[in-house]
This record gives structure tokens, C-alpha cells and sequence, in this order.
């Protein structure tokens, strides 16, 4: 009996070829953009958990010398003697690959490379061996060293014993920085006691590079569920319309006998058969995608942020497992309500083939109901929302709420034009076209989730790279960097350059708290480079000229956010009270930063000399210094760096970013072109009783052809006017909800109606061309079978 | 954070550096093969000669060494308090050296116990850096903060954990003795050796810090040098050694090496009030677990019956507080116990090979 129905059932699939493939299909591409979108971020994520695992950065507190010099390594067994339980680090460059010492045994417990296998020499490891932990890659630039190919070893980074990393980098008797363990004795004595020059800098709570990198990230992720949904809408759209035309196939069956529950239970079965074999495709597919993706997105995020990403992709069976149980969870939410509406059917309920479209019509109030609801409480977490959980509530509500109200919408915009319509024909478009709504819904809706989805991505990743050039723009505001090692070379420096530059700017900050915040306090020169190039959120009258005059402070957003303070409130640096004058945005900084003139700067902090300098002079000019300065003062052009050149790159990297956004962009609406593709195909044959009456009317196949292809170009245009609006407020919560939630720092959305423009233009043309298959065969529909209507009530 | 990467380099170092410390339960292969040969480092003979102060220092030509005190204490209100000070040496090879790659490392065991608690510090270090050491002449032996330094009449000892500290003096009120044949212990039928003295006749006085308050406290204490090349056979895989200390001044020394076989080596050393000994050789000492007790690292003999009828030693060894497991990296049983039977008192036990 099970497998007669099972038959039976199945040859439902075997009638319909094309709704299978649909199913499948839309099933296997949502799993594939969410799992390759996730696979790119676990990839990314895996390697700079690998990269600061290694340095304990953001786990533990660390010992720093106050001028950010190395200290001697005295000071380190003063401190252990002491009873401060501190390990030692030393890092340094060789053949670009960044090399880290570490001491094992007072390294917190989990610090260091990748597990020793046993055959490890460990006596090698301690005595000065030289043996380098390093992943294949990064070990073919440590040509000439005993490396130890360790794949999860961080990218561009090679651990080793402290004091083979002090011998590399020519460091002996010298420490970076110290670790602090998080469990030290119940008493000892005070750090200023011991060790007064060392400053402690308190862990972050996840290492700098993954704060910065963790909003790209969350971008990825929010596109990438995105996707997600949008396929699910496809598959539910599949799922309804098997079910529905199998009321006729499942009439008879239970009249032959089979309980309800078992032909539920086969049912299910069939469904998590589907969406095992689609979520398996969709894995592989995912795959394929991450790795296209990956390069792209490794080479933004090393540009972007200096982060070290492997360019290559692991296949974790991780993905395995998290692709299936999307896929199969997508499905269930998918097929939820069509089993429901099984389970509840009368026995003997009439097979009715427009049954779908029926019953749209019946929950048009529910569904109006619930799109109001949602879209009131999306209203609502606009102005309340907080943290991320708000955040996600809110696009989520939005999201649904919108794509809930998208066909009351066109039914009443499709109702209007209908009254104004004057010829019968338009008449005749106007009506059929709502007509036709129901059906096409769910395709509609995912256009809507596609468009709303690339318009809100688009104007976030524009935004973002906007908001990037502006504030590189601002800070890398002259033409030359130049980092000096020591006080005598920056006066080496200085007496270079004065008579050959427009202006010196020393670069020089300190550590210190504000408002309970930890903040690096820099002193500015008065330079109008500033005043040109700074911009603020927020600002009082002429706050240059108070800063440089010593009145005022300017601090970033990130401290002003986290420390409560405003424009003209009080701060206090050691006995010296500031007003504040300016706060400015400062993308990207985990901690707080604050600006006070150069004079009230070496009042306040007198041991503190720069030894970075922005240089201000012709950019043609540029090449010619940094020869000179290195023939004539003895500084290597590797202590200079180019502006321009570092401009050059992270325009690059933006690039970059945009080559992934725009391959998402065009994969999603790919999808979405598809479902409405499916949907009219679906229609088609349905429709040829509606259409005949038309035709015997005098309307010509070829008419009729056109009518169906201007009516989904129609569909598509006001949908994607829904869309933009939509598209915008996703942007906006991202930006404004999400984003500040998440990293403290909120950034300035801006809008791009070419791109949108371009965009609405993409989502035609996929309507356009979905429609104009289904509009052919139209066009050509034999005669013979037009008439057939009217000789036979099908 | 990726689990593979963390645990790394440091738990394998250390479980690899200090294993032979402790014998674990590793199969009859020994442990990391240091039961087959010594490898260049020089190894115990018969009939030693000691010159101090120069031998309480450190032998790095020898593979392993300790400077190993514990104590039995009692607070002004009776509550009684064990105490453990331990600095051990491991020689990756036998010189000295200087700076990181010096190939002496160190390792310092802390613990207070008190009835129902047991605290236990552990610190590492390099050797060749200064973080950690031991020089004879004035005597200090130290790593990080903790430190034991005197004359050997009189030591100040300190360590301190996350959540106690202490602070100790120590006054000698007897000569050091020698164990085995003058200070040379035999530690299996095949011969393996190690040279081995104690200084078992310390009053010790000071201040515990622990997290209810200070507490000031009196005692005796127990410290041990030893150091070799080579200290177990491949099938002894663990020991129980037992420092017992007899109400009327009388003291004993005795270990019982665990054998592959089911066998046991043993070994004991008895001691007069006036620091006269006698040592005692395979099978004169037995010591037969009575009951065992499930604790966070394993399950271990916490009441024993030791037996040295040459002396008529016939007595009951219960724990202090059972649970008074070593949460180190190489982990193990070490606790103040009482003694009830033919003899009455108290001493330390310790207890390694049950994890």
C-alpha cells in the first residue's frame, strides 16, 4: 500500500517534470548562496581566529612600554619576580611573513601554534633549534628555516620559541609586549612599583582585526539569509501549487482507503527525500560559489584591514551538516502550510484547479492583517530597536511585512488603473492582470526580496565605501608618512626636512582614559591640513581654532558614544579641563580616540616624542624626497610610505568588494527572474480558457503574446517600485540599527539612484526575459487548442 | 577560537619535558623512552661523596633534580594544615647554558592543605634567564616570586597561587641524613638509581594567607633533595612514598615503586630522634592500600597499611583530606596524613600513577 501510494504520488513529478525542477532548483540555489556566503565567513573567520589566537590579542591584557619601544627583557624577569604573571612576545617581519616568539611555558594556556605532533622535537622547539610553525604557504617564504607545515596555522604568520624569534629579527635580550594570565597571585605589588615605564592595555573583546572585519562579515551574512529567503519563497511557491494539483490524486487515494496520517507521513517523506538531494546540491553549489568568492574576498579584507586570509577554501564537513539542515529546515517552513491545509481537507473535497488562486482570495484579510501587524511593529523597532536581536527583528518584520503586503498593494494599484482604463482592451489587460495576481504572488514576492535585497546591500557597500574614501581622505591627508626609530632620527628627520616641505606634522599619542573609556590622546600641530580635510558628525563654532588655541578637545564617535558625552562637555586629562569642540567619525577604531593641540600635548605628556610624521609637500616631489632622504639622512625608504599608493590600494580593494556585491547581486536576481519564469510557465496552461474567449474576440496569438510580456514587465516595474523603498529601509536599519548594535559606530548612508536605476533596469530585464518564453508558446498555441475550449469544459 | 590551534605547544611541552618526573601510566615502552638510556647525562654511582653547601645546588648534568618540602602544621585553634613547596629541574640536555636556549627548565608545585580545601599553585620557567634557579652558596632556590633561601639551619621559604599565599620560617633541629647506601637510592631490581638526601628535622613557623583570612601557623617540615639521570625502570609506572613522623622523634622514609607486573619495589629509611639512620632494602617495607576515593583527577588509596616489622612498625596512614589532588600539569595525589597503630603521628604522602 505505502509504495502504491508512493507511486502514485511520485508520478505527480513525473507528469510535471518542470515543477519538480523548480522545486529542486529553488531549493538547491537558496542553500547554495546561504552556504557559500556562510562558507566564505567561516573561512575568513578561521583564519584570523588563527592569526589572533596566536598573539592572545583580545583574550588577555598585555604589558606595553609606553613609547611603544621594545622593552629589555630584565624588565620581564623583574615583573616574574615580582609575582606578575606575564609572558613574553616578540614579533618582527622576515621575508614579509610576520614571525611571533613566544615563551611556552608562562604562555596562557592557549597561545601557540597548532598542537606539536609527537613526533615533534621538542627539545629542538625549546633550545633554539629554529623551528617555525608556519601553514605551506607562508612556509615557502621562510626559505632557508626549519619550518613545520602546520595547516591551521594563521596566514602570513610563523610561530616559534621566543628565542629563535629574537635571533630572526635581530631583537636579542628584547620583548615586544607581555601577555597578562588571567589568574595572578592573590597579592603583589603595584605595576607603577615595578615597572613604571610599561603601560597595561586592556584585552578587547575580539581582536582589532575581527572587530573591523566582523561588519563585513555581518553584511555577508545578512545578504546571504537574504538569499536564503528569497529561495524559500520559490520553494513554497512549488510546494503549494504539487499540493494543490494534487487534491484530485489525494481525493482518491484516501477514498481507496489510506489514512490521513500515513499519506502525511509519505508526504513528509517525499519532501525531506527533495530537499536532501537539492540541500546536497545546493552544498556543492555553495562550494563552488565560496570559492569563486573567496580570493575576492580574502584580497578585500587583507587590503581593507591588513587581515591575512587563506585565498583557499577548506571543505569542512561542517557545511555539510549546516547546508542539509537549512535546506531541509526551509523546506519544512515551505511545506508547513500546504500539509496543514491537507491535514484539515474534507475526504471528498472537489479537485479544484484553481484552487490556489481561490484560496489567495480567502486570505487576502489575513494576509493584509498580518502584513499591517508586522509592518506596525517594523515601525515600532525603527525607533526602539537595541543590540543586534532588535536589529534582526526589525529587517526580519520589515521584510515580511513587506513582501505580506506586496499583492494587496499591485491589487489595489492593478484595481485603479482598471477604472481609469477607457478602450475594452485595456479593460479586458487591467482585470486579467489582477486576475493573474494570485498566481504570480509568490514570484512577485520573491522579485520584491531580491530587489529590496540588492538595493539595501548595494547602498550599505556604497555607502560604506563612500564614508572609507572620505576618512582616508582625512587621515592620510599628506603626501609622505615617515616612521622614525628613535628621538635622534627624528631630529635626523626634522633637520632633513624642514627647508624641503610645505609642513612637518608630528604624529604622537598616549594611552589614557576618558570618561572611564580607554582613549589615545594625539597632539595635533596647527596646520590648516586639518582644518581642510577633517570632517565632523558633530561640531561647535571654528573647533580648530579652540583646539590649536587649547581651550578644546575633539574626540571620535567611539568614545563618545560609549563615555555619554556631547559637544561642550567637560573633560578632564590629567589637571588640564577641556570643553569638547568636535566629535568626528573614526570607522573601524575599537577604542577611544580624542585630538588636543601639540602644545597642551607636551605640557601634559612630556616624555612622549613622535616618531611617525606626515610631510606635506608637492606629490611630484614625492619620489625625489624619499631618495634623498634616504642618501642624505640615512632613512630608508622602507620607514616612508606613500599616500597616494596606499590611496591606490584601498581603491582597489573597493573594487573588489564590489565584484563580490555585484556577483550576489546578479545571483539573486538570477534566482528571482527564475521564479517568475516558473510561475508563468505554471499559468500557462491554466490560463488558455481565460485566454480563449480573447482570442475568439478577435485578438490575434500575437496580441495576446505581447500582452503577456508587457504584463510581467508591468508586474516587475511596480514591484521593484515597492522594492526601492523597501530596499532603502533595509539599508538604513543595517546601517543605522544593525551596524551601531553591533560595532558602535554608525555609518552615514548614502543613496545612489544610478545604481538603483541600473538595478530596476536588471529586474526587468529578468522579468522580461522569464516572460518571454511562456508569451512565445503562447503565441504560437495551435488554434485547434484555443477552440477546444469552447467545445470541452476541460 | 579554533580549538586545535590552543593547547598547542604548552601542554605537550610540559606533559613531554616533565614527564619523567612522575611516572605515568604509559605502556611498557617507559616514558618518552627515558627508561633506556641516559643520553649523555651522567648517572648515579655507588658510594657517593657530598661536599655542601655546593651539592644543595643544582647538578645539570643530571636529567632531573628536586628541592621538595613539605610540612605538617597545626593553627592556635588545633585545625591542622599541610604544606607543599617544590622546585623541580629538567634537563633537556646536561649543560647548563645561558639565555632561551639553555636547556634547563623549571617547574614549582605550591599547595596548602587544609581539611576540606586544597589549593595548589604550579609556575614554569626557562632556565638561563634568571626567571628561575638554585645557587648553593648563598643558598636560594626560586622561581618567579616563590622562593626558598637560608643557610640550611635556617630557610625563608614563600610561594603564593591565585588563591593563597604563604610565608614561612624554617629552623633545623637535627642533621641532614642520607638514604640508601649513604645517600645513594636504589630505585629497581635492575638497578636504577638516584642520589637522595633529606633535612627531616625543620620547626617550621609562619603565616598561611588564604581566602577565609590569615592564619598563623607552627610545624615540622620534610625536605628533600634528589636528583638523577634515570630514576625508574620501564615497568614501574607510578609510586606511593610515604614521610611518616613518630610521636617520641622517630621517623620513616618509605616508597613503594609500582610494577607492570602487579609487583612493587620498595625501599625505607628509618631515622632516630638523633638523625642516626638505617636503610632497609627491597621487600623490608610493604604498604597495602585499604580504601580508595574517587577524586577530580583519579581514584586513589587514601587509607593504608604500612608495615616495616624490622622495627615493628604496624600502622594505620589515613588522609588529611582525601581530595587533596595536584591540579598540575602533570597531575598527582600529595597530602598531610595521620598515622594511627603500633606508632602514633603524622607525615605527607604522595601518590602518582593512579590518574
Amino acid at each position: 500500500m505505502t509504495r502504491a501510494t508512493l507511486q502514485a504520488l511520485l508520478s505527480h513529478w513525473w507528469r510535471n517534470p518542470l515543477q519538480l525542477f523548480t522545486l529542486l532548483a529553488g531549493l538547491a540555489l537558496a542553500t547554495a548562496l546561504w552556504s557559500g556566503v556562510q562558507a566564505v565567513n567561516a573561512e575568513a573567520r578561521a583564519s584570523y581566529d588563527a592569526a589572533a589566537a596566536a598573539l592572545g590579542e583580545g583574550q588577555y591584557d598585555r604589558l606595553l612600554r609606553r613609547d611603544g619601544q621594545p622593552m629589555d627583557q630584565a624588565t620581564y624577569i623583574t615583573l616574574r619576580r615580582a609575582g606578575w604573571l606575564v609572558s613574553p612576545v616578540v614579533q618582527g617581519r622576515l621575508n614579509d611573513v610576520r614571525i611571533i616568539g613566544i615563551d611556552p611555558l608562562t604562555a596562557p594556556g592557549d597561545i601557540g601554534p597548532v598542537a606539536i605532533g609527537e613526533d615533534a622535537d621538542v627539545v629542538g622547539f625549546l633550545t633554539g633549534a629554529g623551528q617555525l610553525f608556519a601553514n605551506a604557504e607562508t612556509a615557502q617564504r621562510l626559505t632557508g628555516q626549519q619550518v613545520i607545515i602546520t595547516p591551521e596555522a594563521a596566514p602570513g604568520t610563523a610561530i616559534t620559541d621566543i628565542g629563535v624569534a629574537q635571533r630572526l629579527l635581530g631583537k636579542q635580550g628584547q620583548i615586544d609586549s607581555l601577555i597578562i594570565a588571567p589568574a595572578q597571585p592573590r597579592s603583589q605589588p603595584p605595576l607603577e612599583d615595578i615597572a613604571p615605564q610599561l603601560l597595561r592595555r586592556a584585552a578587547q573583546g575580539g581582536s582589532d582585526i575581527g572587530r573591523l572585519t566582523d561588519s563585513f562579515h555581518l553584511n555577508l551574512t545578512a545578504f546571504g539569509l537574504l538569499s536564503f529567503a528569497v529561495g524559500i519563497f520559490i520553494v513554497h511557491g512549488a510546494i503549494g501549487l504539487a499540493f494543490e494539483q494534487r487534491r484530485p490524486v489525494v481525493r482518491t487515494l484516501r477514498a481507496l482507503g489510506l489514512p490521513l496520517r500515513r499519506l502525511i507521513i509519505l508526504m513528509g517523506a517525499e519532501l525531506v527525500l527533495f530537499a536532501l538531494f537539492a540541500g546536497a546540491i545546493g552544498v556543492a553549489l555553495g562550494y563552488v560559489i565560496a570559492a569563486l568568492l573567496l580570493p575576492d574576498v580574502a584580497a578585500t579584507l587583507r587590503g581593507l584591514y591588513g587581515a591575512d586570509v587563506s585565498g583557499t577554501l577548506q571543505l569542512r564537513p561542517v557545511w555539510w551538516l549546516s547546508g542539509l539542515s537549512i535546506a531541509l529546515g526551509g523546506t519544512a517552513l515551505a511545506a508547513s502550510g500546504a500539509l496543514y491545509r491537507l491535514s484539515k481537507m474534507p475526504l471528498l473535497a472537489a479537485a479544484q484547479p484553481r484552487a490556489l488562486a481561490m484560496a489567495a482570495g480567502r486570505n487576502a484579510v489575513i494576509q493584509g492583517a498580518g502584513a499591517a501587524v508586522l509592518l506596525a511593529v517594523a515601525v515600532v523597532l525603527m525607533f526602539t530597536a537595541q543590540g543586534l536581536i532588535g536589529g534582526f527583528s526589525l529587517l526580519a518584520a520589515l521584510l515580511i511585512g513587506a513582501a505580506l503586503a506586496l499583492p494587496l498593494i499591485l491589487d489595489r494599484v492593478l484595481a485603479a488603473c482598471s477604472g481609469l482604463a477607457r478602450s475594452v482592451t485595456a479593460q479586458w489587460f487591467w482585470s486579467d492582470t489582477r486576475q493573474q495576481l494570485p498566481g504570480l504572488s509568490l514570484a512577485l514576492m520573491a522579485l520584491l526580496l531580491a530587489m529590496a535585497a540588492n538595493v539595501g546591500v548595494s547602498t550599505m557597500v556604497s555607502s560604506f565605501r563612500l564614508t572609507f574614501v572620505e576618512f582616508l581622505d582625512q587621515r592620510l591627508s599628506s603626501e609622505l608618512y615617515v616612521s622614525t626609530e628613535d628621538a635622534t632620527q627624528s631630529q635626523m628627520l626634522t633637520a632633513f626636512a624642514v627647508p624641503r616641505v610645505d609642513a612637518i606634522l608630528p604624529i604622537q599619542f598616549a594611552d589614557t582614559e576618558i570618561a572611564g573609556q580607554p582613549t589615545e590622546v594625539y597632539g595635533a600641530r596647527d596646520h590648516h591640513t586639518y582644518r581642510d580635510n577633517w570632517i565632523f558628525l558633530q561640531n561647535s563654532a571654528a573647533p580648530w581654532d579652540t583646539t590649536f588655541g587649547g581651550q578644546t578637545i575633539l574626540i571620535n564617535e567611539q568614545l563618545a558614544r560609549r563615555g555619554g558625552l556631547g559637544i561642550g562637555d567637560q573633560v578632564q586629562l590629567q589637571d588640564q579641563v577641556f570643553l569638547i569642540a568636535g566629535i568626528y567619525g573614526d570607522y573601524g577604531n575599537p577604542i577611544g580616540q580624542a585630538v588636543i593641540s601639540e602644545a597642551q600635548f607636551a605640557g601634559l605628556y612630556p616624555g612622549i616624542t613622535a616618531q611617525r610624521f606626515g610631510l606635506r609637500l608637492d606629490p611630484d616631489h614625492v619620489p625625489g624626497f624619499v631618495a634623498a632622504l634616504e642618501a642624505e639622512a640615512g632613512i630608508p625608504a622602507t620607514q616612508t610610505v606613500d599616500q597616494a599608493r596606499i590611496k591606490a590600494i584601498s581603491l582597489q580593494v573597493f573594487e573588489r568588494t564590489f565584484t563580490v556585491t555585484t556577483a550576489l547581486n546578479i545571483l539573486t536576481l538570477a534566482v528571482a527572474g527564475f521564479a517568475i519564469l516558473m510561475s508563468l510557465l505554471t499559468l500557462a496552461t491554466m490560463r488558455v480558457p481565460q485566454l480563449a474567449p480573447a482570442w475568439a474576440m478577435g485578438m490575434t496569438r500575437g496580441q495576446l503574446g505581447k500582452l503577456e510580456l508587457l504584463r510581467a514587465v508591468l508586474l516587475a516595474v511596480l514591484t521593484a517600485m515597492v522594492a526601492l523603498p523597501l530596499g532603502l529601509a533595509l539599508a538604513w536599519a543595517l546601517l543605522a540599527v544593525v551596524n551601531v548594535a553591533a560595532f558602535g559606530w554608525e555609518l552615514p548612508m548614502y543613496l545612489f539612484p544610478g545604481d538603483y536605476a541600473r538595478l530596476g533596469i536588471f529586474a526587468l530585464l529578468a522579468a522580461a526575459l522569464a516572460a518571454l518564453w511562456p508569451a512565445k508558446r503562447l503565441a504560437r498555441t495551435p488554434p485547434a487548442d484555443l477552440l477546444k475550449v469552447f467545445s470541452n469544459e476541460r | 577560537m579554533s580549538d586545535k590551534m590552543v593547547q598547542g605547544v604548552v601542554g605537550r611541552i610540559i606533559a613531554l619535558v616533565f614527564l619523567w618526573f612522575l611516572p605515568l601510566q604509559v605502556a611498557a615502552q617507559g616514558f618518552a623512552g627515558l627508561g633506556t638510556d641516559a643520553e649523555g647525562f651522567a648517572i648515579p654511582t655507588p658510594e657517593p661523596s657530598f661536599e655542601f653547601p655546593a651539592d644543595h645546588g643544582p647538578h645539570p648534568e643530571y636529567r632531573i633534580e628536586w628541592w621538595y618540602l613539605t610540612a605538617n602544621l597545626t593553627a592556635e585553634d588545633g585545625t591542622p594544615y599541610g604544606l607543599q613547596w617544590t622546585l623541580f629541574r629538567s634537563a633537556l640536555a646536561p649543560e647548563a647554558g645561558e639565555g632561551w636556549t639553555a636547556p634547563q627548565l623549571w617547574m614549582g608545585h605550591a599547595a596548602v592543605t587544609t581539611p576540606d580545601r586544597h589549593h595548589v599553585s604550579e609556575r614554569l620557567a626557562r632556565g638561563g634567564i634568571g626567571q628561575a634557579g638554585v645557587i648553593a652558596e648563598p643558598f636560594s632556590a626560586w622561581i618567579d616570586d616563590w622562593e626558598l633561601q637560608g643557610d640550611w639551619d635556617t630557610l625563608q621559604m614563600t610561594a603564593s597561587g591565585a588563591d593563597f599565599s604563604y610565608d614561612m620560617a624554617l629552623t633545623a633541629q637535627g642533621p641532614l641524613i642520607f638514604h640508601g647506601q649513604d645517600g645513594y637510592s636504589v630505585k629497581s631490581a635492575a638497578g636504577q638509581a638516584s642520589y637522595y638526601y633529606s633535612q627531616p628535622f625543620f620547626d617550621i613557623a609562619g603565616t598561611l594567607q588564604l581566602p577565609q583570612g590569615d592564619v598563623a601557623v607552627t610545624g615540622t617540615a620534610w625536605l628533600d633533595r634528589e636528583w638523577s639521570s634515570q630514576p625508574l625502570s620501564d615497568d614501574q609506572t607510578g609510586w606511593d612514598w610515604f614521610s611518616l613522623s613518630f610521636d617520641g622523634g622517630h621517623k620513616l622514609m618509605g616508597f613503594r615503586l609500582q610494577q607492570t607486573d602487579g609487583q612493587n619495589y620498595t625501599s625505607a629509611t628509618w631515622i632516630t630522634p638523633d638523625g642516626r639512620t638505617t636503610a632497609f632494602p627491597d621487600g623490608a617495607f610493604s604498604a597495602e592500600p585499604l580504601i580508595t576515593h574517587q577524586t577530580v583527577g583519579g581514584e586513589v588509596p587514601i587509607r593504608w597499611q604500612v608495615r616495616l616489622p624490622a622495627k615493628d612498625v604496624d600502622v594505620t596512614v589515613s588522609a588529611m583530606n582525601p581530595n587533596a589532588w595536584m591540579t598540575t600539569s602533570i597531575p598527582y595525589w600529595e597530602g598531610p596524613v595521620t598515622v594511627i597503630g603500633s606508632h602514633m603521628g603524622m607525615g605527607y604522602l604522595e601518590m602518582t600513577g593512579y590518574e
